[in-house]
């Protein structure tokens, strides 16, 4: 609550700013605004970004710092042999913040003072049920330690969210008074305020750079102190995909690549023919009021989301599947045993990527110059020679592109794997069994409760990383091949 | 030339066209046979793709459309003071005392009573009788005795739901061959339940609760509806619009119209690209590392689950907010800097409104995007949770837990009990729906809008 108070005095600030900034600018001229440098409003404007910018600045480093401090300075209070066995500090310091919520609440619902949540003598036990009373949730037993540190994140947590405030306050009067004092009419606002508003600009661009290093920090670390419980030698190269969360587990990438693989490569067969086929038709034969027609239809299952599709996998085609390929299905053959399989995703995967494919594909063909078709013609070849010897092997280049960025969408896709691919971890070559792929994995790995500490969830981000590593590889490399191509007819 | 033609050893001139022009020889048939056949496969792989469109459509329409309507029953239930109120003060908090459990006997007799009104002859005990119903029934009437204390006493006419069996039996998904061996329900009990569909009290009708109502433990499906987890979908678009929206309009106008030809526009711009095709759950794992472990923002709310679908629609916003940027033609620039506006005059007061039906549709695309995304959300925490009560007040709304409409369809599909399918495919009709009127209205500005310069 406090936050959105202290962002609301911050704009009233700033409206305040802009009026008080305006008017004085005018006051200095004389009331008549043409003796101005610029126009009144930017000295308002001026004002009121120097109250606000700086001051938001201020707040968001605070915001992001004063976790870290309290951390680190709360985990050096607790003392290495009060970590229970099987225990590590990241859950100790989850405990202590649980505490300190708890003691929050219970001062907050009237059933302690504020002196009896931080004595730091008080009794253990008698603390425990108060909080019980109170309604809040602990999970372990308090110890000692615990309570005090918890004390301690309470307090500092506390005289930093004051402190917080008061210097992002004077921060933002300061500005004002600053940027009111230099107001007068020779004062050239609109250049300051334009490089003000420039430098936002600039930093709503940065924001791209800021997540990639985001995307690429977090799991880089995570992996790290993956890597640090468990072999790396055994994630790359092992053969057995085989989470224990009692311990001794092998965590192997490559039977989840395989699988990642072998359902992107089924999905990619029914994408790309039937893709690049009506691509084909409807740049080279289509009227325009078939493809008129056509092209924005098939664009409509690029726009459905993956969870329909997951779905249609799960309750559907599944069943479908089975009903034909199963147990005393329609051919009779009981190759497949469930409707989890392999086939399953890799056929609606395939659907998926179909108009991805396709409108890929008819944008690099339509580029290939008509003159390369008129000659091929005029030579006395059909249409579908012209399409096949001349059409496609220019826009090969650019159609391989094409599929490879499929290929990345595919080994991306999450939904329709979680819900119809399997969980079984295997080298298989069988497309009616189940099989589990890098994103399903990451999934069931993250999901539920989750301990930080343990290599079966850091496993995750390891997964993650080479995911992220192994798309934008496809992606760098594919964007390279449709530029290159394109550069080729222009 | 006749006699180089007759020199020895000359390759034979080829052998001549035998027959008319206007015949096709084998050669001829078989190119056009060819091309006929290569135009087929461009109609089939259309065909295919449509056909697929129409299965896809026909298949969610089919299976969805049940979750809109639901079994109900219609009980005149007498509310007896001494079950309900035995001090008969009317005091509100002694009537809260009685639990659910206490509201059992209730339904049980006025079922009994209209059993005999009905003249429906059967065998099944009157507990028997009762399992027909939905176990939200008693909790039904407990609230609104506790909204009407006023009634007690009185008989009340109420629609109560079915269990969710008897439910799919009136809609043809639970067959007498089906539930052989589900303990749950029995044929009689079934039989029963054809009487009293004849006598016309139990019948199927319009259930509004599906799509305004909250998500019920996996016990109850019949009662499990999509409005809650549609209020945190509505909460995280309120965060993507306002975020997204302003730093992707900051971003596209910087790269478009003032950044200088360097090393650092280039990075930002091979970012953006980049981005655009990371993997979703990508952001899921950044949203979980970043924003719930490092800032411990609360796991399942809106506001996080917001925050990552910020960062993935940013690009989509970005891409197509410059494309429109690009579109409005340098003379509007130059002539706004001929009458001596400043650059970025010019591009604020003159360029941005001009551009701003495009930036429009691409917002509203990069929305239903991010509507229909489900992939990060599993990461925050927003499945596996029963989306059970509205969130109290906007704070609330940002703040605590909730689920999402793809994430509660996600949650449906894990669920045992097959009523919860249907849900499922309906809560995707829900989606869907949203999905298209928002493409629409995309389509439609930029019909409307659009200049062509």
């Amino acid at each position: 609550m406090a936050l959105s108070w202290l962002l609301l005095i911050l704009l009233a600030l700033a409206v305040i700013g802009f009026f008080t900034g305006r008017s004085r600018a005018l006051a200095s001229a004389g009331g008549d605004a043409r003796d101005l440098h610029s126009l009144p409003s930017y000295y308002g404007y001026n004002v009121a970004l120097s109250a606000l910018v700086p001051a938001l600045g201020v707040l968001i480093v605070w915001l992001l710092a004063q976790p870290m401090i309290v951390n680190s300075t709360v985990s050096s209070l607790i003392p290495e042999q009060s970590i229970p066995e099987g225990s590590d500090r990241g859950l100790i310091m989850s405990e202590v913040r649980r505490v300190a919520v708890g003691l929050d609440g219970a001062v907050a619902a009237g059933a302690m003072t504020e002196a009896q949540a931080q004595d730091a003598n008080s009794d253990i036990d008698q603390l425990t049920a108060t909080l019980k009373d109170a309604g809040q949730v602990l999970t372990q037993e308090i110890s000692q330690p615990i309570l005090i540190a918890a004390q301690k994140y309470r307090s500092m947590t506390s005289t930093g969210s004051v402190a917080m405030q008061a210097i992002v306050l004077a921060v933002a009067l300061l500005g004002a008074a600053f940027a009111y004092i230099r107001t007068h009419k020779e004062f050239r606002a609109r250049n300051v305020v334009e490089q003000a508003v420039l430098a936002l600009l600039l930093l709503a661009a940065s924001i791209a750079i800021l997540t990639t290093v985001g995307i690429v920090l977090s799991m880089f670390f995570e992996t790290l102190n993956f890597f640090q419980l468990h072999s790396w030698k055994d994630f790359f190269f092992g053969s057995t995909w085989a989470p224990n969360f009692r311990g001794g587990s092998e965590l192997s990438i490559l039977p989840l690549l395989w699988g990642t693989l072998y359902i992107s490569l089924i999905a990619l067969l029914v994408a790309v023919p039937i893709g690049l086929f009506a691509a084909i038709y409807l740049s080279e034969y289509a009227t325009g009021a078939t493809r008129a027609v056509a092209k924005p239809l098939l664009e409509i299952l690029a726009g459905i989301p993956t969870i329909v599709y997951g779905l249609f996998a799960l309750l559907t085609v599944g069943p479908a599947l089975v009903s034909m390929f199963g147990e005393g299905g329609a051919l009779g053959v009981g190759w497949m045993a469930s409707s989890n399989a392999v086939l399953t995703a890799g056929l609606v995967m395939g659907i998926m990527l179909i108009p991805f494919v396709s409108s890929l594909s008819d944008d690099i063909i339509n580029a290939v110059p008509q003159s390369m078709r008129d000659g091929s013609l005029g030579l006395g070849a059909t249409k579908s020679e012209t399409v096949r010897q001349v059409v496609l092997p220019a826009a090969l280049p650019g159609i391989v592109g094409a599929i490879l960025l499929a290929a990345s969408r595919a080994i991306g896709e999450t939904m329709i794997v979680v819900m119809a691919a399997g969980a079984i971890a295997k080298f298989s070559g069988n497309p009616f069994e189940a099989m589990t792929t890098i994103t399903t994995r990451i999934v069931s790995q993250l999901t539920g409760d989750t301990d930080f500490a343990s290599p079966e969830t850091l496993v995750a981000f390891a997964l993650g990383l080479t995911l992220f590593i192994i798309t934008l590889g496809l992606n760098i490399f594919a964007l390279y091949i449709v530029r290159k191509y394109r550069e080729q007819y222009e | 030339m006749t006699d180089i033609s007759q020199t020895p050893g000359a390759a034979p001139a080829a052998k001549p066209r035998d027959g008319s022009l206007f015949e096709k020889d084998a050669r001829t048939k078989r190119r056009n046979a060819a091309e006929g056949r290569f135009k087929l496969y461009g109609v089939g792989a259309i065909g295919i793709g449509l056909l697929m469109l129409i299965i896809l459509v026909t298949n969610i329409v089919t299976a969805g459309t049940g979750a809109f309507q639901q079994s109900f029953l219609e009980l005149n239930v007498e509310l007896k003071a001494d079950k309900l109120d035995k001090k008969g003060n009317r005091n509100i908090e002694d009537i809260k005392k009685v639990s659910t459990f206490g509201y059992a006997p209730l339904i049980a007799s006025a079922l009994e009573a209209e059993v005999q009104e009905l003249g429906i002859q059967t065998d099944l005990k009157p507990k028997e009788m009762g399992k027909i119903l939905s176990k939200s029934a008693q909790a039904q009437l407990r609230n609104y005795v506790i909204a009407n204390p006023d009634q007690i006493g009185k008989t009340v006419s109420f629609r109560f739901l079915v269990n969710s069996r008897v439910d799919g039996y009136m809609k043809g998904r639970v067959t007498r061959e089906s539930i052989a061996n589900d303990k749950s329900i029995t044929a009689a009990q079934l039989d029963f339940v054809d009487q009293l569909r004849d006598a016309g009290v139990l019948y199927k009708a319009f259930n509004p609760d599906f799509i305004f109502g909250s998500d019920a433990s996996d016990q109850r499906p019949e009662a499990a509806g999509i409005g809650v987890s549609m209020l945190g979908s509505l909460f995280m678009m309120f965060v993507v619009l306002a975020l997204a929206l302003p730093i992707g309009v900051a971003a596209s106008i910087y790269l478009e119209e003032f950044a200088p030809q360097n090393r650092l526009t280039d990075i930002i711009e091979v970012n953006i690209s980049n981005l655009a095709a990371v993997p979703s759950i990508v952001f899921g794992i950044l949203g979980l590392a970043v924003f719930i472990n490092y800032m411990h923002l609360p796991t399942s709310a809106p506001l996080v689950g917001g925050l990552v679908l910020t960062l993935m629609t940013l690009p989509t916003i970005i891409i197509s907010t410059r494309a429109s940027l690009k579109a409005v033609p340098p003379s509007i620039r130059d002539a706004a800097l001929g009458v001596g506006a400043s650059k970025m005059q010019a591009v604020f007061h003159h360029v941005l409104p001009l551009a701003a039906p495009g930036i429009l549709t691409g917002t509203i695309i990069g929305l239903a995007q991010a509507l229909g995304e489900t992939a990060p959300l599993l990461l925050i925490g927003m499945v596996g949770f029963i989306a059970s009560n509205p969130p109290d007040g906007i704070v609330a709304g940002f703040l605590s837990p909730n689920s999402a409409m793809p994430a509660q369809i996600y949650e449906w599909s894990k669920r045992a009990d097959p009523a919860f399918y249907e849900r499922a495919w309906g809560g995707i009709i829900i989606l869907l729906i949203f999905l298209v009127t928002m493409n629409t209205i995309a389509v439609l500005l930029r019909r409307r809008f659009e200049r062509r310069w």
